[in-house]
């Protein structure tokens, strides 16, 4: 009878089964990858990979980074009275917050992933496994990429909570509980990875790599890195930020001429995109991502079919903050202001109220030719986390700070960008300073999870000398506590993992 | 010469199957079912002659036989002690004299009468210590069983055991009820075992008590057949307090513009008032009639006992187009074979459901859906049923408003959701008197529980439910649903056992040994199948990866038993079960739980027996340490990986990968350990005209499956079940029972029992951290994962994580004003608080019988005191922003907005503790009434009528339709009705 009582699942497999063949490689890799996009196993949901909250609301990578990062600013305002989501606009979060634990827990579920792809493709592993040769050589080049991966959900951490735990290929399943590391310990620890890898990720966007990472988004992130490295370590990194938006800026990439195709269903086909999130309406279904931002976007006298879907969600609209940044914005000559305005508000009365503040129909499940997606629920279009535009940025703020770029061809980006903007030259500026870059990123990146991170960076995140409708929870604006500047690690996590010590003021 | 007689019963009824016996002769009979006998045959003489009948006291006369045929009558009193009685126990039975733990037992007689269609409504609100809700007026739906609080976070759910076969938990797709698949005609006894001493047998799944489910058997003698037809009708009991259409229109044109109703909003909005009335509860429930017929013949066939019943129900349910038609079958064969040395127990049950299934969609939307429209629109679109449509209709335009909510009538009419579930249970036991050594017996058992559910859903296309639900691989929209659905479970079962008694007189002692084996193996296959549009289209990667899953899990087990009487005085139980469990890791796979009570007859003490005050009188102390592993995954314990489904792939260059995920594992994973000690006293006054018990006891679980934060970057999932977690339950339950009246006419008998019990999380975390608030859970209906209980440390399970409202002098609550209760000069989930839960802190059960004359009739009531509930409906749709949604439709509520005139804006008054509301409440389970013509047919019948109302009052203070939710939150609930039956019962 002993030997009865074990048993085993009939679908689910060993990770010896797994990792027999190359392809059991690359089905991991779709995991460490698809975990940025998908919730979990099935799409749109039932097999949530972080449990315990709403799969689709609060568990989602990008739609709670994005969250995180322009609900809290300027740029957005939502409807919905999901529990705790009024907070991020409010500015008084807590450590209980739903939309922070799927955050967090979701970028160290990816983390963990990659840890474990790093454990099981190791020389020692290839080799007991008997795969050798051209399929080694293409398990070992995936290494870099995941090693990437993970330096982002390690910057995404450093920025949005700061100081979270710590745990790498060497921490196993089930080991010890992990250790906290602080803020500017784990920016040496992301520059050093990145650096270390750079050299080893594929140097250009080849045919087949869409999605995947290649030298130039670790070059990218080291660029975003470095120009906040004053907020993550207390001390200016503007030569290095400079030099590493450059090399970006050389490695082939371009501005696409069609600006609002950036976040289109053909944006896929875009030159200027450095690494996406990939989404696909039939294959890659989830709640998140560009489906929310386009769902959620429309609401009001909105046609939901204009834009590619089937219904609107009726929640996320902007302030006048963003609105007033762009002449005549309702007919603007910069193209990049592409507000809904029939039936909206200018002014928010009430954050609840969804024709309150212009809409801002920026991601929609069409291509740039008008061709609607496939589905009509879940949005084809890829999500930028890194392209062209913010090089050129990162770039010329940089200089502006005291990097050693050029002056003259920090003022030539801009005004690339602002030429393709204005469809002409009558867009350009002759002069740039600070604030200029900080109005500029907010026309040029609006919405595509900068706002948080940027405002902080210019010392307007919590202070007073920046306001902006609702900030802080009252009409005109407050300014709110400086801890408020990093958010709280999750209580959950706190609780069960005694090694970590709270944000100072939650 | 011989002797004929009646046998009737305390009520003046008779008794049919009692046994008649000439005393030192093997001279004896039974009762017809009319209750008559004649033994024939008798030398003359002055013999003695003995009736007896289960669960009365046997009764002795003496007559003198002559030539001359002699008359002689009994009548029978019930045996309230029944000490002799014999008691089922789990792996065998024992004298009832020898019980030391806490056991209750009802049989036939006390069953709750009326239309009952799942057997554990058999039993409602009749044992101190079980709570049994019924789960929702729902044809075929299951209850909410609870023993003594339960003893876990999650799986509360008592063990099932029919005549030795301990059912799977598991439902079975198609059927929301696996125990409704039961004929309740066919039962014969429940046992519920309640303390450890007495559930330690059933080791690892013991915690939450055991019930044991007997069936009828074969009777002696001729061919009894009984005949039993109940109609009924249901009716509705109350309604979702909702706006009446004349309310709406007046609130809605009324309403203030705020940044809730904007001008624009209001203005846009005025458009869709109607002009028709549509009462939309009224649209979807409707009386609902039910008929159970159950035909049984029992007797002996040679030397074969047999019985044999059949049953069909027919049922409608109050939301329309529900309805279940079951048959059952039930074989029972009990032959005893060499001198009685060998008895075999054959039992037999089958059953056939089909169902038609209402979508409980309709509830929600019927209390919602804008009164003033009316339910048919008047064309042939959608059904021809009203729907939103888009005003901007165009090409490519979808016709119907998005995310607005669809007619509730349509949800009943063009949703065919149908279902056929076959299941059995059976079992053979064998029973063996080994020859060489008189007093050991063996016994084998083997059996089986297995069902198949399968069933389809077929959606037209005209359906607005179900428009436009995909498009196919060539882009073109497909509407309608045509998906099937199957699932198969098996359970067996081996037990074996060896038993041992044996009186010793020289010492005065009496000894009770069992020992022995069980196997049991549980599989279930679970079939995927793509999903498709009416016409047959099937979606673009609905296809499973695996298009059939057949999770398994097993446990072998080892248990004793030593029953030790002293001068039928003293008893001490011992048990010891040791048990491995397939969901477990080899190493730690074996759990022993033991457990040892003692009980003190003190009524048989010499200084007692001169008492004339105690009939009966007898202690009980007990300790035992019981298991549960409901919980536990089949496979937790086990680093596996599982892929990604079609439309959970992932891009990687040009090509789709579907994605192979680690899972979560935990591999020290164990059962729970609830330790429980009982202190109990049973005692009877009166000369046992009035019984009962009163027994105090105290749990203590530990090692708490509890779903717990995984510390991040340890586990492949963030929440994984650990056994982290202390719990306590203590309570004081009691029973009694007497003969109020006791003429020849008229008897009148009352019950009542009533229980106290305190539920108390005493620890959550692995490491201690006072500043953990707890583990929330308790999603509701409003925003999206607001959570509204918490389990924390000193505080009852699942009590209500809310702010406390303010209110004005009037009592009216302010809206969104709540108290800063932490005084940081703002609101936030920092200032939520525990308030309330649940669970009642008392339940009371009271049923009285009485007989007068030809007339029988009962009662059943039952009452819970403190139990809060938290009012969904009204938090849900009870505001300005439900009634004028933000997505430009407008939407009935809750008639609480009346009160609160809350906008709705915002996410916090979701969780105002205006809304955690007293739910107790009193509920008269039962009232019945019956007449018995006695002999029909000239005297080859026996015919009853009775009449009988369910569910005839519940007097409450909770706004909601119906205080008693299971789980605390009341959302969308399937009201119960109240029902009235009529039935008759033809025996011949």
């Amino acid at each position: 009878c002993k030997d009865s009582l074990n048993l085993e699942p009939m679908n689910d497999v060993t990770s010896e089964i797994v990792y027999r063949t190359p392809l059991g490689y690359q089905q991991s890799l779709a995991k460490v990858y698809g975990s940025f996009a998908l919730t979990g196993n099935a799409g749109p949901t039932g097999q949530p990979d972080v449990v315990g909250l709403d799969e689709g609301g609060n568990a989602d990578y990008l739609r709670t980074f994005w969250k995180a990062q322009e609900l809290t600013t300027d740029e957005a305002v939502i409807a919905w009275g999901d529990a705790g989501l009024q907070d991020f606009h409010q500015m008084n979060w807590t450590p209980d917050n739903s939309f922070l634990r799927g955050l967090y827990f979701r970028s160290l579920y990816q983390i963990t992933l990659v840890n474990e792809f790093l454990r099981e493709s190791t020389d020692a592993k290839l080799a007991s496994r008997g795969i050798s040769g051209a399929d080694a050589d293409r398990i070992k080049a995936y290494r870099p990429e995941v090693r990437f991966l993970r330096a982002y959900q390690y910057w995404s951490l450093m920025d949005v909570f700061g100081n979270p735990p710590f745990v790498t290929e060497n921490d196993p399943i089930g080991g010890p509980l992990p250790k906290q590391i602080g803020r500017a310990a784990l920016f040496t620890y992301i520059e050093t990875e990145l650096k270390a890898i750079e050299p080893e990720l594929i140097a250009t966007r080849a045919a087949n790599y869409y999605g995947r990472a290649t030298r130039g988004a670790a070059q990218a992130l080291l660029a975003r890195l470095y120009l906040n490295a004053q907020v993550y370590t207390g001390t200016q990194k503007n030569n290095e930020a400079v030099e590493y938006s450059k090399r970006v800026i050389d490695a082939g990439y371009t501005l696409d001429p069609n600006y609002r195709k950036l976040t289109l269903n053909d944006n896929n086909t875009s030159p200027e995109l450095i690494f996406t999130i990939n989404y696909d309406g039939q294959r890659s279904q989830v709640f998140g991502g560009t489906t929310f931002l386009t769902h959620a976007a429309i609401g009001g006298s909105m046609q939901a079919s204009d834009y590619g879907v089937d219904f609107g969600w009726g929640g996320i609209r902007t302030t006048k903050a963003l609105v007033n940044l762009f002449p005549n914005p309702t007919s603007s000559p910069d193209r990049r202001a592409n507000f809904y305005t029939n039936g909206q508000n200018l002014e928010i009365a009430s954050l609840t109220t969804f024709t309150d503040g212009y809409a801002l129909p920026k991601f929609q499940n069409k291509t740039s030719a008008g061709v609607a997606g496939t589905n009509l629920t879940f949005v084809d279009a890829d999500f930028p986390l890194f392209r062209l535009a913010e090089m050129y940025l990162i770039y010329a703020e940089a200089t502006l700070r005291g990097g050693n770029g050029v002056a003259g061809t920090a003022l030539t980006y801009i005004n690339n960008l602002r030429t393709r903007a204005y469809g002409n030259a009558t867009g350009a500026v002759t002069a740039l300073s600070l604030d200029l870059i900080l109005d500029e990123r907010a026309r040029e990146l609006h919405w595509e999870g900068h706002r948080r991170t940027d405002l902080i960076r210019y010392n307007r995140f919590t202070e007073a000398t920046y306001l902006w409708p609702w900030k802080g929870g009252i009409r005109d604006g407050r300014s709110v506590e400086n801890f408020r500047k990093v958010f709280p690690i999750p209580a959950a996590d706190v609780t069960a993992n005694p090694n970590l010590v709270q944000n100072p003021g939650y | 010469g011989s002797i004929s007689g009646k046998i009737i019963d305390e009520a003046n009824q008779p008794l049919p199957g009692a046994a008649v016996f000439i005393d030192g002769t093997s001279l004896g009979t039974q009762t017809d079912v009319n209750g008559n006998y004649q033994i024939s045959g008798i030398k003359s003489g002055n013999v003695s002659v003995t009736a007896r009948f289960v669960g009365y006291v046997e009764q002795k006369k003496q007559i003198t036989v002559s030539a001359t045929p002699q008359v002689l009558n009994f009548s029978l009193v019930p045996d309230s002690r029944g000490l002799d009685e014999v008691v089922v126990v789990g792996y065998g039975t024992t004298r009832r004299a020898d019980i030391t733990g806490s056991i209750t037992t009802v049989t036939t007689k006390d069953f709750t009468k009326g239309q009952i269609t799942s057997p554990e409504q058999l039993i409602a609100g009749k044992i101190a210590g079980v709570q049994i809700t019924q789960g929702s007026g729902e044809p075929g739906s299951g209850s909410n069983i609870l023993i003594r609080g339960g003893s876990s976070f999650g799986n509360n759910y008592p063990l099932i055991v029919v005549d030795g076969v301990p059912l799977d938990q598991g439902g079975i797709a198609g059927s929301p009820n696996a125990l409704s698949l039961i004929n309740p005609n066919d039962i014969e006894s429940f046992t519920v075992l309640k303390d450890a001493s007495a559930t330690a047998i059933y080791g690892n799944r013991g915690s939450n008590g055991v019930i044991i489910i007997t069936t009828k058997k074969g009777e002696s003698g001729q061919a009894k057949v009984n005949f039993g037809t109940n109609f009924s009708v249901a009716t509705l009991a109350r309604e979702a307090d909702i706006l009446s259409p004349a309310e709406f229109r007046d609130l809605v044109t009324n309403a203030p513009t705020n940044t809730t109703v904007t001008p624009a909003l209001k203005t846009k909005l005025l458009t869709q008032l109607g002009n028709v009335d549509t009462d939309w509860q009224d649209a979807i429930y409707d009386n609902a009639i039910t008929s159970d017929n159950n035909l049984s013949v029992a007797g002996t066939y040679k030397k074969l006992p047999y019985r044999l019943s059949l049953g069909y129900l027919s049922q409608d349910g109050l939301l329309k187009t529900g309805t279940l038609d079951r048959g059952t079958v039930g074989l029972n064969l009990n032959p005893s074979l060499f001198n009685n040395s060998l008895k075999v127990n054959v039992s037999l049950k089958g059953s056939l459901s089909n169902s038609r299934f209402a979508d409980g969609a309709a509830i929600g939307t019927a209390a919602t859906f804008n009164p003033t429209q009316p339910i048919f629109s008047g064309n042939q679109n959608f059904g021809g049923f009203f729907e939103y449509l888009n005003p901007q209709a165009g090409p490519g335009v979808n016709p119907l408003v998005g995310l607005a909510p669809r007619n509730p009538v349509s949800f009943l009419d063009l949703r065919n959701n149908t279902s056929d579930v076959y299941r059995s249970i059976g079992n053979i036991q064998l029973d063996y008197a080994l020859p060489f050594l008189k007093d050991l017996r063996a016994n084998l058992n083997l059996g089986y529980d297995v069902a198949q559910g399968r069933g389809t859903i077929i959606v037209p296309e005209s359906a607005g439910f179900a428009f436009r639900r995909f498009a196919d691989a060539n882009g073109a929209n497909k509407s309608g649903v045509n998906n099937q659905y199957k699932q198969e479970r098996s359970n067996y079962v081996s037990d074996f056992y060896l038993n041992y008694v044996k009186d010793i007189k020289s010492i005065n002692s009496r000894i009770d040994i069992t020992g022995g084996t069980s196997y049991q193996a549980f599989e279930a296959r679970n079939y995927s199948f793509a999903d498709f549009s009416f016409d047959g289209t099937i979606r673009p990667n609905s296809e499973p990866n695996f298009p059939l899953d057949v999770p398994q899990n097993r446990l072998f087990s080892i248990y004793g038993r030593m029953i030790y009487t002293l001068s039928d005085k003293y008893t001490l139980t011992t048990t010891v079960r040791s048990d491995a469990s397939s969901r477990i890791n080899p190493e730690d796979r074996v759990g022993i739980f033991p457990s040892a009570a003692f009980a003190w007859r003190i009524s048989e003490e010499s200084f007692m027996k001169s008492s004339n005050v105690f009939s009966d009188l007898k202690l009980r102390v007990g300790y035992g340490i019981t298991g549960q592993q409901e919980g536990i995954g089949n496979y937790s314990y086990l680093a596996n990986y599982a892929l990604s489904t079609p439309t959970a792939q992932y891009q990687l260059g040009n090509e789709f990968f579907n994605m192979y995920r680690p899972l979560g594992f935990n591999p020290n994973l164990k059962w729970e350990t609830t330790a429980t000690s009982n202190i109990g006293l049973d005692y009877g006054f009166a000369n046992n005209r009035i019984t009962g018990s009163i027994d105090a006891y105290y749990k203590n679980t530990s090692d708490l499956l509890s779903n717990i934060t995984q510390p991040a970057g340890t586990n492949f999932i963030n929440e994984f079940t650990y056994n982290v977690g202390n719990m306590t339950n203590k309570g004081i339950e009691m029973m009694i029972t007497g003969l109020a009246v006791d003429k020849t006419d008229f008897r009148l008998s009352l019950s009542f029992n009533a229980t106290f019990n305190k539920n108390t999380i005493t620890n959550l975390t692995l490491v201690d951290d006072p500043n953990f608030i707890g583990n929330r859970f308790g999603g509701i209906s409003g925003g999206t994962g607001n959570n509204i209980q918490i389990n924390s440390v000193g505080f009852n399970r699942a009590s209500f994580y809310v702010y406390q409202q303010v209110y004005d002098a009037n009592g009216k609550p302010l809206d969104g004003v709540f108290v800063d209760r932490n005084s940081d000069g703002q609101i936030s989930d920092k200032d939520l608080y525990r308030f309330k839960d649940p669970d009642a802190d008392v339940f009371l059960g009271f049923t009285s019988n009485f007989n007068y004359k030809k007339f029988t009739g009962g009662f059943t009531l039952r009452a819970n005191i403190n139990n809060y509930v938290y009012n969904n409906v009204a938090s849900s749709t009870g505001t300005y922003r439900n009634i004028f949604n933000p997505l430009e439709f407008l939407s009935n509520g809750s008639r609480d907005i009346l009160n609160t005139q809350f906008s709705g804006a915002g996410d916090q008054y979701f969780l105002s503790d205006y809304y955690v509301q007293n739910a107790s409440f009193l509920r008269m389970d039962n009232f019945n009434l019956g007449y018995n013509f006695g002999q029909v047919f000239k005297g080859t019948g026996n015919l009853s009528i009775s009449g009988n109302i369910q569910n005839a009052f519940v007097l409450t203070k909770y706004d909601g339709i119906d205080p008693e939710i299971s789980g605390g939150i009341d959302n969308n609930f399937y009201p119960r009705p109240r029902t009235f039956t009529l039935g008759l019962n033809l025996g011949f």
